[in-house]
């Protein structure tokens, strides 16, 4: 009757860790500190499609996909996947649950066994949910595998260290693929490659998502890599999402200062002569956050309310959600935003003198 | 007349099995003031570059050939104490990774003060005072109290502004800068470029900048050297190479690189990946992964060559110009 459900669905997902220092004064009820990595965060990802999340180091980008995968026990009604309460599945329906979603990390050269054969690290997930029995069949799905990512046959037989970084994110890719899931968590899959591997993988992830009609969480601190994979983005800032919605608009028109200052502070290749401005100020303690809106001690049109007063996510003008109390008042608009980005582009002058 | 000069510098690991060439021929002038990128892929020999000049190698590399210039005298063959005035005092260093270029048993004002009193006559209080001046000067808030702040007590963008405040603190004629900017977030990165750059200005230091990201070096190097499998394979004024690239592997690079708008999802991508140095292929190094390797290109090493400033080494680019 209604549109159908999207395949993930996150809704105030939060997670805390106990900072507090292990003493005994702590137990008998002393002062507790605790770091809010993600602090109540809301998006959804449609089936087939690519959502991407940035965010600088620290913002919590990963302990979100660490809680969609189930490294973290989210909290009840946090996550749904496929209609499912991710926390309520216990025991053989977590496993059913577990090969549907599969991960690939970031290091390549921490995330695979170094003791074991390329094959073996495929068969892994296929032999945890005993999807095939041993022999002819299961050897024949990890030749398939190895050729679905660009691999030989023969390179099952060899060991992780005979790989290059690219070849062993496609062979975590090969893994994650080896369970059939419908959903793949991808965090930071391309952060430890070069330029030219990290397109040969990213386009891997694109054409497989086209063969499979896979779902990806793509996670990522390159802007520029999000907007080659993504459908939709998020934009997370000290464990909070200040901006989502379509990828075209919040990378082309963003609506939240941050967004557009990370936009601005991406060294850009074609622009040449453009004097790059930077974000003043640091990523605040997690620890302690800025009261009211976290962005407020580096934002220019932070004003009483941004000091006090947490924003909410509200659909813009640009047709984005964003978290901005100056943008929800109407003395910010993405318009200014993008004018103000362009005129730093233009008419500065280039930043080394030539002699 | 250069700076800095490498002649057809060759860089050799001499192991059991025989001898890896990790640079080949690398030839590189740098005028003073002026910004040269060199970038590259992992295992292009960028850093190697960097280090060959300040007798930093990794043992058991050496140099097996060419000569290395500071202001017009040998700087390659001097003698471990020698080489110990210049490094510091005349080429300054910054490195990727700002918490191991810093002593976390010390504080900063005694790690800037020493650095000042090696290499300047100077006495306590005014490389105190000095050391005071370059804290304000790079950026750091409330400089005074920094001073006695330990390496651990700053985050990693203050870190990397000490580490920029060492470098200059002996006023170099040179900055070798390596991967300055690789541990840092997106937007500290954006405050840490434009920092050295307005440093590097005012103080008329010339720099070698490595690093991976072409869009750094678009944004900040007046030159830009190209390097690939320890060779330097394209070289030419910044707007050249990056506009007009001619060598396929820098067109390849650039390709490759996501752009922010761009309407195609795909990326053009190179096939395969570097070599590793111990099967560089013979010839042109890149022609197993060229879409454009005739027979010839595995045969012969190709030279830099070209018109002008703006030179590259790809035997069929220049039939094509």
């Amino acid at each position: 009757m209604d549109a159908p459900h999207p395949l993930l669905e996150v809704r105030g997902l939060a997670r805390h860790f106990d900072v507090s220092k292990r003493s005994l004064r702590s137990l008998f009820g002393g002062q507790r500190k605790f770091l809010r990595a993600v602090d109540g965060v809301d998006f959804a990802i449609g089936r087939g499609t690519t959502f991407g999340l940035v965010g600088e180091s620290g913002c919590g980008k990963s302990t979100i996909a660490k809680c969609v995968v189930g490294l973290y026990a989210p909290a009840p009604r946090s996550i749904r996947f496929d209609g499912l309460d991710v926390a309520e599945q216990v025991g053989p329906a977590a496993k059913r649950l577990k090969r549907r979603i599969q991960m690939v990390y970031q290091d390549p050269y921490s995330s695979l066994n170094p003791r074991w054969r390329v094959r073996d690290i495929i068969a892994e997930p296929i032999r945890v949910h005993r999807l095939l029995p041993e022999g002819s069949q299961l050897r024949q799905r990890v030749a398939d595998l190895l050729h679905c990512v660009g691999l030989g046959e023969g390179d099952g037989a060899k060991f992780p260290h005979e790989f290059s970084g690219g070849q062993r994110q496609r062979i975590a890719i090969a893994r994650a693929l080896s369970s059939d899931p419908e959903f793949i968590v991808c965090d930071e899959p391309t952060s430890a490659l070069d330029v030219s591997v990290q397109a040969q993988i990213l386009n891997l992830m694109i054409d497989l998502q086209r063969q499979f009609g896979l779902t990806y969480l793509f996670i990522s601190h390159n802007l520029a890599a999000v907007a080659a994979v993504s459908d939709a983005v998020g934009v997370m800032y000290l464990g909070r999402l200040v901006e989502r919605g379509p990828a075209r608009a919040v990378l082309g028109q963003p609506g939240h200062p941050y967004t557009s200052m990370l936009l601005e502070a991406v060294p850009d290749v074609d622009g040449g002569s453009r004097e790059r401005r930077a974000i003043d100020g640091e990523l605040p303690n997690p620890i302690s956050p800025p009261s009211g809106c976290a962005f407020h001690p580096r934002c220019p049109h932070a004003n009483e309310r941004c000091r006090r007063e947490q924003p909410e996510l509200l659909t813009s003008a640009g047709g984005t959600d964003v978290a901005c109390h100056a943008i929800a008042e109407g003395r910010l608009s993405a318009d200014m935003l993008t004018a103000s980005r362009s005129a730093a582009t233009t008419g500065t002058e280039r930043g080394w003198e030539r002699s | 007349m250069a700076l800095l000069e490498l002649r057809s510098v060759r860089v050799e690991f001499p192991n059991r099995w025989g001898t890896l060439v990790a640079l080949d021929d690398v030839s590189l002038e740098l005028a003073p003031g002026e910004t040269l990128g060199v970038v590259g892929e992992s295992g292009a020999g960028k850093s190697m570059t960097g280090a060959a000049v300040m007798q930093l190698l990794p043992p058991p590399a050496r140099i097996a050939a060419g000569e290395i210039l500071l202001e017009g005298r040998r700087i390659d063959d001097l003698p471990a104490a020698a080489m110990d005035k210049i490094r510091g005092r005349r080429i300054g260093a910054i490195f990727q990774d700002p918490l191991t270029s810093l002593n976390p048993l010390f504080t900063i004002g005694d790690q800037i003060e020493e650095t000042i009193r090696t290499h300047l006559p100077v006495g306590a209080a005014e490389a105190r005072e000095r050391a005071l001046n370059l804290l304000r000067e790079v950026g750091i808030p409330a400089p005074a109290q920094r001073l006695s702040a330990y390496p651990h007590e700053l985050s990693g963008g203050m870190r990397q502004r000490v580490v920029i405040a060492l470098a200059l603190c002996a006023e170099p004629s040179v900055i070798i800068a390596d991967e300055p900017t690789t541990a840092l977030d997106v937007s500290i990165q954006a405050q840490v470029i434009v920092l050295l750059k307005r440093l590097c200005r005012q103080h008329g230091t010339a720099v070698l900048l490595i690093t991976h990201d072409m869009g750094i070096i678009a944004e900040t190097a007046d030159r830009v050297a190209v390097m690939y499998a320890g060779r330097v394979i394209e070289i030419g004024p910044v707007d050249d190479v990056v506009r007009r690239p001619c060598h396929p592997y820098t067109k390849g690079l650039m390709a490759a690189i996501p752009r922010l708008h761009r309407s195609e999802r795909r990326l053009e991508q190179i096939p395969g990946a570097m070599p590793s140095l111990a099967d560089i292929p013979p010839g042109c190094a890149f022609h197993p992964r060229c879409g454009m390797a005739v027979e010839n290109c595995s045969r012969k090493v190709p030279g830099l060559h070209g018109r002008g400033l703006h030179r590259h080494a790809c035997a069929l680019a220049a039939e094509a110009t």
